[in-house]
């Protein structure tokens, strides 16, 4: 149970599970075109809780349990944004996105190009992903990274309870398919909704906390490990600024190249494999664009390459964790 | 039976030092070939031998100073025995290499970490090569590291400074010298912080000079021996001759496209640069303008007949020799282009052959490879002129009344104002006008 650091201003408590059904219903009366689909979303109330209630408050009109059929609700997802709507279409697991990945790559993310900028597909996919829950291998992985790896979609990743509330409003607005990664090990988690905020913007990162001698780069799920991490190493007199990409595609390279013009170093936390992974791009930008305003080489933590496993202390051991990002933090400034 | 004697190597060398012997006794050596190493307070010039023969007795050790004249070997042209070898005469003022004990050149100070004993040629070389010498079996006379010694071994990596991007950044921009520094980092990598500072403290503990050879800026010893020799040289130069300056801006299109023509059709290693046409016009010039071309001596100008064409040659480690091109005014470009190539490299690894260290009758100074416009330069003593040449860039020209845009060079003359006046000067820079005007008679 982490809580994710709580923005000043008025705010109350919330999780982001709370955050995330209350963008949701705020969609849903909004815009009469919007409408929720996907497995166990309606009657159950959604495989992590996240649409309790709305099938009693908005109706299976708009609220649509789906048949164990990725590549089939999501296409029709797909057809009802080129006939008009703006469906949000939820997949239990990004595991289970890859047998949805033809529609989202094939159709989603072409269709705008291929018609020659006539045909918009104002889709939104909502899914989990990350492990930390001993779920296993199958429902365990990080494959947003695949995903920021296709152009012409938007692909976020909200890791507080303000970006878990408001992002939906502005990925609805999108006219483009937007992703929107949820990582399970944050539905729990407590943060405090900042209730002057009433809109937030999909372009930028955001610096979580500010530091001088090293950039912790994360997203998503890892983000409370990174900020624990930085805690812990303010004890030991290194300041450690923790930026938050919010959006994994495209990625804002000012905020990023700016950070690293004050720190001069970088750690990137990213739940995703190693190899290919998300945050070797961000390595790769860092030395295309700010070489010479590097002190130490850019440094990844990232999962162990194998299926995460089951057992907790092995899973425990595949992922990131405070300490590890602490490990790397002191490799880099030291 | 011939005696291959201490060369005089320019008008102000009344002595040199014997760096190495490249042949010893029963070698067969002809007429031109390079028998010796020897040092002058200028440089290290390789000797030829004027006869034909076979190498007798080796009078002169090396390390040993010894007058311009000096009897150092015999060479055995036919079957008479040789003459018994007198004792080299010691050079005023200057110590003698016993011959049984081991010492370097007097006058250079061996670094003190290292016991193997060179000389700087040798050192030059390894420099160069980046080679240890604590690390090479010298297998010369006494365990002395020879040439071939050096040449024989592997090159090693050149040390790299390991440094952090930033660091080298600010290192950059703070003339802070990284190889001076001891890095904090790991692996012992240079971070910003240690640049920081060194900037900050130049005597902070995270500096030490790490070579004896590399003094920093603030001591006031030259850095190499050739330094001082330079400083003497261009302060009495700018000391004692009056100088005046002219300068001319010349229109190279007609040139270039004659060049550029005529490469076309050539193997690139046969091609020109600007600089062979530029120096081969200055020489044509020189003969033209005599009052320009030879040397200021008691009083009065002395000109000389041929044309050497004194080339200054920027060293890699600092400092400038002069080596002359003979006959630059007769010779026709390709060879002229091949000489030039070879006098340039052979002057940076200080190996330059004692024809080419002939003294100049006047001498060039090419400063457009570094992006200047024009360059007024320092008499060389004892000549009496000097012409710089700066890039070749596109300027606009107005030509039959219209504007356009053609490459060009400034070419300027710093002359001695007792040789000449400007109205000569101005001849000869018009002459180099003139001539590069017909780039295919040149």
């Amino acid at each position: 149970m982490s809580t994710l650091k709580a923005p000043t201003g008025t705010s109350r408590p919330t999780t982001y599970r709370e955050a995330l059904r209350e963008g949701l219903r705020e969609a849903l009366l909004q815009d009469e075109r919007v409408f929720l689909m996907g497995e166990d979303v309606g009657r159950y109330g959604g495989c992590f809780g996240v649409s309790l209630g709305l099938l009693e408050e908005f109706g299976p009109d708009r609220i649509r349990d789906t048949p164990l059929s990725e590549s089939g609700f999501v296409g029709a997802g797909i057809g009802a944004a080129l006939g008009g709507m703006r469906p949000v279409v939820e997949i239990m697991t990004v595991n289970f996105s890859l047998l949805a990945l033809d529609q989202i790559l094939n159709n989603a993310a072409t269709l705008l190009h291929m018609s020659g900028g006539q045909l918009s597909v104002p889709v939104v996919i909502r899914m989990t992903t990350g492990a930390g829950r001993q779920l296993g291998a199958q429902h365990s992985h990080s494959l947003e990274g695949w995903y920021a790896h296709i152009p012409g979609i938007r692909v976020l990743a909200p890791a507080t309870v303000d970006d878990a509330r408001h992002m939906l409003a502005a990925a609805l607005a999108d006219p483009d398919p937007v992703l929107i990664f949820e990582h399970g090990g944050l539905y729990n988690a407590e943060g405090s909704l900042d209730e002057t905020v009433d809109a937030v913007d999909l372009d930028t990162a955001a610096v979580r906390r500010s530091g001088t001698d090293v950039a912790v780069i994360t997203y998503g799920g890892s983000l409370p490990k990174a900020l624990a991490a930085a805690e812990t190493l303010a004890g030991e007199g290194i300041s450690a600024e923790v930026v938050d990409l919010r959006t994994l595609r495209p990625l804002d390279d000012a905020t990023l190249m700016a950070c690293i013009a004050r720190t001069h170093r970088a750690v990137i936390v990213d739940e995703a494999w190693r190899s290919g992974s998300l945050a070797a791009e961000i390595s790769s930008r860092i030395t295309e664009q700010a070489f010479y305003e590097l002190d130490a080489p850019v440094q990844r933590v990232c999962s162990a390459e194998v299926p995460i496993p089951y057992a907790r202390q092995l899973e425990e051991a595949a992922l990131p964790q405070p300490a590890t990002i602490v490990d790397a933090v002191r490799r880099t400034v030291s | 039976m011939a005696d291959f004697t201490m060369p005089s190597l320019g008008a102000d060398m009344d002595e040199g030092t014997l760096v190495e012997w490249l042949v010893g006794p029963g070698d067969t050596v002809t007429k031109g070939d390079v028998v010796a190493v020897v040092e002058t307070a200028k440089s290290t010039i390789e000797v030829e031998c004027f006869d034909s023969g076979t190498v007798g007795a080796l009078l002169v050790e090396p390390g040993t100073t010894v007058p311009v004249g000096t009897r150092m070997a015999v060479i055995d042209s036919g079957a008479e025995p040789p003459a018994p070898a007198p004792a080299p005469a010691p050079a005023p003022a200057k110590a003698t290499a016993p011959t049984s004990e081991l010492q370097t050149a007097p006058g250079h100070a061996t670094t003190p970490t290292r016991d193997a004993v060179s000389t700087p040629l040798v050192r030059h070389l390894a420099e160069q090569k980046g080679i240890d010498l604590s690390s090479v079996h010298g297998s010369g006379k006494g365990g002395r590291i020879t040439r071939s010694d050096v040449e024989h071994t592997p090159a090693e990596r050149p040390h790299r400074v390991k440094a952090s991007p930033l660091a080298r950044r600010l290192a950059l921009s703070s003339g802070v010298d990284l190889s001076a520094l001891r890095g904090t980092g790991r692996g012992g990598t240079i971070r910003a912080e240690d640049v920081r500072a060194a900037t900050a403290a130049p005597a902070s503990r995270t500096v030490e000079s790490r070579e004896a050879a590399r003094p920093p800026s603030a001591t006031a010893e030259p850095a190499y021996p050739a330094r001082a020799a330079i400083a003497a040289l261009m302060s009495r130069a700018n000391r004692d001759i009056p100088h005046y300056y002219l300068s001319t801006t010349i229109d190279l299109a007609v040139a270039m496209a004659w060049m550029r023509d005529r490469n076309a059709s050539r193997p690139v290693a046969e091609r020109l640069v600007p600089a062979a046409l530029l120096l081969k016009s200055v020489a044509l010039a020189a003969r033209q303008v005599p009052e320009l071309n030879g040397y200021w001596k008691e009083e009065a100008f002395v000109p000389s007949p041929a044309v050497r064409l004194g080339v200054a040659v920027s060293l890699r480690g600092g400092g400038l020799v002069a080596p002359a091109l003979a006959n630059a005014d007769t010779m026709p470009l390709p060879e002229l282009m091949a000489t030039l190539k070879g006098l340039v490299s052979r002057a940076r690894s200080g190996r330059l052959r004692a024809s080419e260290t002939a003294d100049p009758t006047l001498t060039v100074t090419n400063l457009g490879d570094q992006g200047v416009e024009a360059v007024f330069g320092v008499i060389y003593p004892p000549q009496v002129a000097l012409v710089g040449l700066g890039r070749v860039t596109e300027r606009p020209v107005a030509v039959d009344g219209m504007l356009t845009v053609h490459p060009t060079v400034t070419a300027t003359l710093a002359a001695d104002h007792r040789a000449s006046d400007g109205a000569t000067g101005a001849r000869l820079l018009t002459a180099i006008d003139r001539l590069l005007q017909r780039p295919e008679e040149l």
